[in-house]
């Protein structure tokens, strides 16, 4: 099984209610809160799509889309 | 995601606070039923009163939102009259301790084959922060404005002395945990026990100065350990993680249909 690829960060705007968590326990600091306070990709070259964000967000609001790496 | 065919879609978003702890435990809970590939209908969520009872509202399994505290007399009595059936309570700490404690012990001593899921976030958050059995000595509630003076319980050694089969504990932090203690708790043939600490960041956090619900749920890391770590040596004050007890003994419905045999046997 080869490693798990970013696809797309799916994000629910009508969900999130912007805690943050998401953001705070992002090992890569990929995401942010925006203007709305709802959760956003800002960085998603540097996501490694582990996940961590989706299991823990209390609104399950967030789906990390991957693709298995060609490699 | 595979986990949105196991909601009632329509009822969200749902109606917990921003980031409620009770939100990470349904995340989990659908998690592992995922994982045990259960169909909707092989499953049956009794709940009770109060935020956490809430949940039974947003999955698609078949529900029952009953009275403060008999969730457990309740689910007893589906699990008595459809054994097949998995039964799962989703509980608060005031609501499985307090006002539920006496059904708490019962279905813990007869062992039936049931999940109880303790979501303890130290106080009641929907009516208001009152503080619960769980606050503990020192904790700041609405009711409690001087700090609490009553002793907490510990849900694990309760459940331990009280007879349940399967015993184990997680944090809202350690979502992948609390998954996998889920699935097993499931599994488990026997009356099980999981309690997941959860941060109520509108009350509890608000009036212990805990932070925003970042930093209330990162806490959850620095406050727990393993079961038998070194740290724990050392810091004796850390709360332990981990499965307490797992341990086969006969369940409660497996020996009522021995009685009932007995009975037609002997007619």
């Amino acid at each position: 099984m080869g490693k798990a690829k970013l696809k797309e960060h799916r994000i629910n705007r009508d969900w999130c209610k912007g805690c943050g968590i998401c953001v705070e326990l992002c090992p890569k600091k990929v995401l942010e809160l925006d203007a709305e306070e709802k959760a956003v990709a800002v960085r998603p070259e540097d996501c490694i799509a582990c996940k961590l964000c989706e299991i823990r967000c209390p609104d399950l609001a967030i789906e990390i889309i991957t693709e298995p790496d060609e490699k | 995601m595979p986990i949105k065919d196991y909601i009632r879609e329509r009822f969200f978003p749902h109606m917990w606070c921003p980031g409620c702890g009770h939100g990470t435990v349904l995340n989990s809970l659908l998690r592992a039923v995922e994982q045990l590939g259960m169909s909707k209908n092989e499953i049956v969520v009794v709940s009770g009163i109060g935020c956490s009872a809430r949940i039974s509202g947003y999955v698609d399994f078949h529900t029952l939102h009953t009275l403060h505290g008999r969730a457990l007399a309740f689910a007893t009595g589906v699990k008595l009259s459809k054994p097949e059936l998995n039964v799962i309570v989703p509980m608060g700490d005031g609501d499985a301790l307090a006002i539920g404690g006496n059904h708490f012990i019962h279905a813990a001593r007869r062992n039936i084959a049931m999940t109880a899921i303790v979501m303890n976030n130290k106080i009641y958050g929907m009516t208001g922060g009152q503080f619960s059995p769980l606050t503990g000595v020192g904790g700041m509630a609405t009711t409690a404005p001087y700090a609490s003076i009553d002793r907490s319980f510990d849900v694990v050694e309760l459940a331990k002395a009280a007879g349940a089969t399967y015993v184990a504990r997680s944090t809202a932090f350690h979502a992948q945990e609390c998954t996998q203690m889920i699935h097993d708790a499931i599994l488990h043939d026997g009356f099980s026990v999981v309690e997941i600490m959860t941060q109520c960041p509108t009350h509890y956090g608000r009036k212990n100065k805990k932070g925003g619900p970042a930093e209330m749920i990162k806490e959850f890391k620095d406050i727990t350990t393993p079961i038998g770590s070194k740290a724990k040596q050392e810091n004796p004050g850390l709360i332990e993680r981990g499965v307490f007890v797992e341990k086969d003994l006969p369940e409660y419905c497996a020996e009522y249909d021995k009685i009932i045999e007995r009975a037609q046997g002997g007619a």
